[in-house]
């Protein structure tokens, strides 16, 4: 029996892997077809105070290895959140805890989001996923994860703002993560989740326009893997942050990439659309590897890279 | 309840040039298929990151799931290849459908592979009129299907070459005035492009009958999870997922 239990900053999860942030609606809508008994957490699409409508059709690009989105956050607000959705949620069979994802216009938007969340003591919800990282709304012209300062001062105002455990989720589009993990350190954060999207377009060639109603987007899916392994090997060597890996998981293989260059938990996003049993085929292939390799727990994994 | 069935191929079958029938086993699915639901379909030969195809069905009983698909690009041209006797995955029921009654009439207007939720729809509805047009006779699909049901059909082509020349709100008009001149009672009934979901919407609201109108959108998940299939509604951006693909002609803002 491999102890498939895991830690994530705080968040016990039964299971390390986890569904990502904006592929999993609100953690309720596949309730009738994926087993969720062999996740450790769902992440809830992201959600600022108020309700938001997103980006102009089209939202999406399929494109060969993956998919560019530019949803743009269209959400109904946090109070619709926690009310609805978390009640929705509560009739999942086999639920595992909620991490909720955030973002706000402001700093203070950001806080204001995690204190809602945090003063609303709902059971389910057991972490908060700050985005400062998409590539479709932009705040000032930047995301707030594209400056380390900027970074360091609004996770600090999120962490102020709960004790729920604080994971920030970071861009791989940067020229170096070791300043940006730094900055999450500094200012209390208990976890980090990379990759988000990797800043794409799409052109239609015949009509000269892009695909895309917010004209460029995210790159997500299988293309993006290797990319993403990347980022966390790069991040784990320079902090002892508990890292949930995502970027292009279909095959536990993929998962277990990532935890040998040092995540402790994965997250499935796309291939979720096209696969919704890949959380549990992620799962029982992790528990073939551990019990192929001898590793008793699946904590061993995290780093277990055979470098000189 | 909504599922993921590994279905067999019974038939995937040319009927006209471009179009086909895909019928498979998914028993659970056709089970509780209602008129105007569609089902969310995993194309084998692609790669594994390709995203699914949506298709409206054409029809569920007896424990098969029948879609009418037009092969237009790449994932509908290698869903044209899968052989009978193979398995493709298939995710339903999904969306919101038409209503299972209605109140006199049932006018069914169909532009393309439009009409292939309105076949369904018929066989629930046995006061139906098809309307259905196309720029050729080539252009009209299913018509035999629908004879076959006892429905009457009212054609329009852009050519002449059968039915009324010109669009299918010609005929539709047509019928709609005979009604109303004999104080018979209506609905109305759409699928196909957005210039036709349009024309009907405004005969809906002009007139104050029930009008569904049915909404094709790109979609990632089918499930209402990803926000990609937005249609404008009184609400603001609807999914055409699960709060449609059948809208009330009211809820459209176009
Ligand atoms: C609710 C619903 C019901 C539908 N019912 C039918 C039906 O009964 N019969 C039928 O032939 N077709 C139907 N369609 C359209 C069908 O889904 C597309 O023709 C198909 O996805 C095209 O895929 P492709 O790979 O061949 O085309 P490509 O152009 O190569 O596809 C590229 C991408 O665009 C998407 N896409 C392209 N055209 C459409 C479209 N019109 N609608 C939605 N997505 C599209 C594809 O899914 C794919 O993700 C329906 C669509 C929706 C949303
Ligand atoms: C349609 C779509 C919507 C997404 N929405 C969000 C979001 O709201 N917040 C967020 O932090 N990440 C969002 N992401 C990013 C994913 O959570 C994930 O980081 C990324 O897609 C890489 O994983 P994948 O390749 O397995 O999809 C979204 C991705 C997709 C494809
Ligand atoms: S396709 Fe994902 S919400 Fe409709």
């Amino acid at each position: 029996m491999v102890n498939m239990g895991t830690n994530l900053g705080g968040l016990a999860m039964r299971s390390p892997v986890a569904t990502a942030s904006g592929t999993f609606g609100y953690g309720h809508e596949y309730r009738d077809i994926v087993d969720y008994s062999k996740l450790g957490a769902v992440t809830a699409k992201g959600v600022r105070m108020e309700a938001w409508p997103g980006n102009a059709m089209m939202r999406h690009a399929e494109v060969p290895g993956g998919l560019v989105n530019a949803i743009g956050l269209q959400g109904m607000g946090v109070k619709h959140f926690l009310e609805r959705d978390m009640f929705m949620y509560s009739m999942v069979k086999d639920a595992p805890p909620v991490i909720v994802n955030v973002w706000g216009g402001t700093e203070d938007e950001y806080a204001q989001v995690a204190e809602t969340i945090s003063a609303a003591g709902k059971p389910q919800i057991g972490a908060i996923e700050m985005n400062v990282s998409c590539p479709n709304v932009k705040a000032g012209g930047h995301t707030f994860g594209q400056d380390p300062k900027v970074l360091f001062s609004v996770v600090s105002k999120v962490r102020a703002a709960t004790k729920l455990p604080l994971i920030v989720k970071l861009a791989p589009n940067v020229p170096a993560i070791a300043p940006y993990v730094q900055a999450c350190e500094d200012a209390g954060a208990d976890a980090l989740s990379l990759i988000n999207t990797i800043p794409a377009m799409v052109i239609d060639i015949e009509k000269r326009v892009p695909v895309l109603g917010n004209r460029t987007g995210g790159l997500s899916g299988r293309c993006v893997h290797p990319a993403a392994v990347k980022v966390v090997y790069d991040a784990h060597r320079v902090t002892k942050l508990p890292i949930l890996a995502m970027g292009g998981i279909y095959e536990a293989k993929d998962a277990i990439e990532f935890m040998l260059a040092g995540a402790s938990a994965v997250a499935i996003g796309t291939a979720t659309f096209s696969a919704p049993d890949t959380a549990a085929k992620v799962y029982d292939g992790i528990v073939e590897y551990c019990e192929r390799h001898g590793f008793g727990s699946v904590g061993e994994l995290t780093g277990a890279l055979c470098e000189s | 309840m909504k599922y993921n069935e590994q279905a067999k191929v019974l038939e995937n079958r040319e009927f006209a040039s471009g179009y086909r029938y895909l019928t498979v086993e998914a028993p659970k699915q056709a089970a509780e298929m209602q008129p105007g639901q569609f089902v969310h379909i995993r194309v084998p030969t692609l790669e594994q990151s390709a995203l699914r195809r949506p298709f409206s069905v054409f029809d569920a009983a007896d424990g098969k799931v029948t879609v009418l698909y037009k092969s237009v690009g790449r994932g509908t041209t290698a869903l044209s290849k899968v052989q009978v006797g193979e398995t493709v995955e298939i995710q339903g029921p999904l969306g919101r459908g038409f209503p299972a009654k209605c109140d006199g009439v049932a006018l069914l207007v169909g532009g393309g592979f439009g009409v292939a939720p309105l076949h369904f729809l018929a066989k629930r509805l046995p006061k139906s009129i098809l309307f259905v047009g196309g720029r050729t006779k080539d252009d009209l699909l299913a018509l035999d299907r629908f004879e076959a049901l006892g429905v009457e059909t009212k054609v329009a082509t852009n050519d002449g070459s059968a039915g009324y020349k010109g669009f299918v709100v010609g005929p539709l008009d047509e019928t709609i005035n005979e009604l109303r001149a004999k104080g018979e009672k209506f609905e109305l009934f759409t699928c196909g492009p957005d210039g036709l979901l349009k024309a009907v919407t405004e005969r809906a609201l002009a007139l104050k009958v029930p009008g569904w109108i049915s909404v094709d959108r790109h979609m990632i998940c089918g499930m209402g999870a990803c926000f990609a299939c937005i249609q404008k509604t009184v609400r603001g951006n609807s999914r055409c997922c699960i709060e449609g693909p059948v809208f009330k002609a009211e809820e459209l803002v176009w």
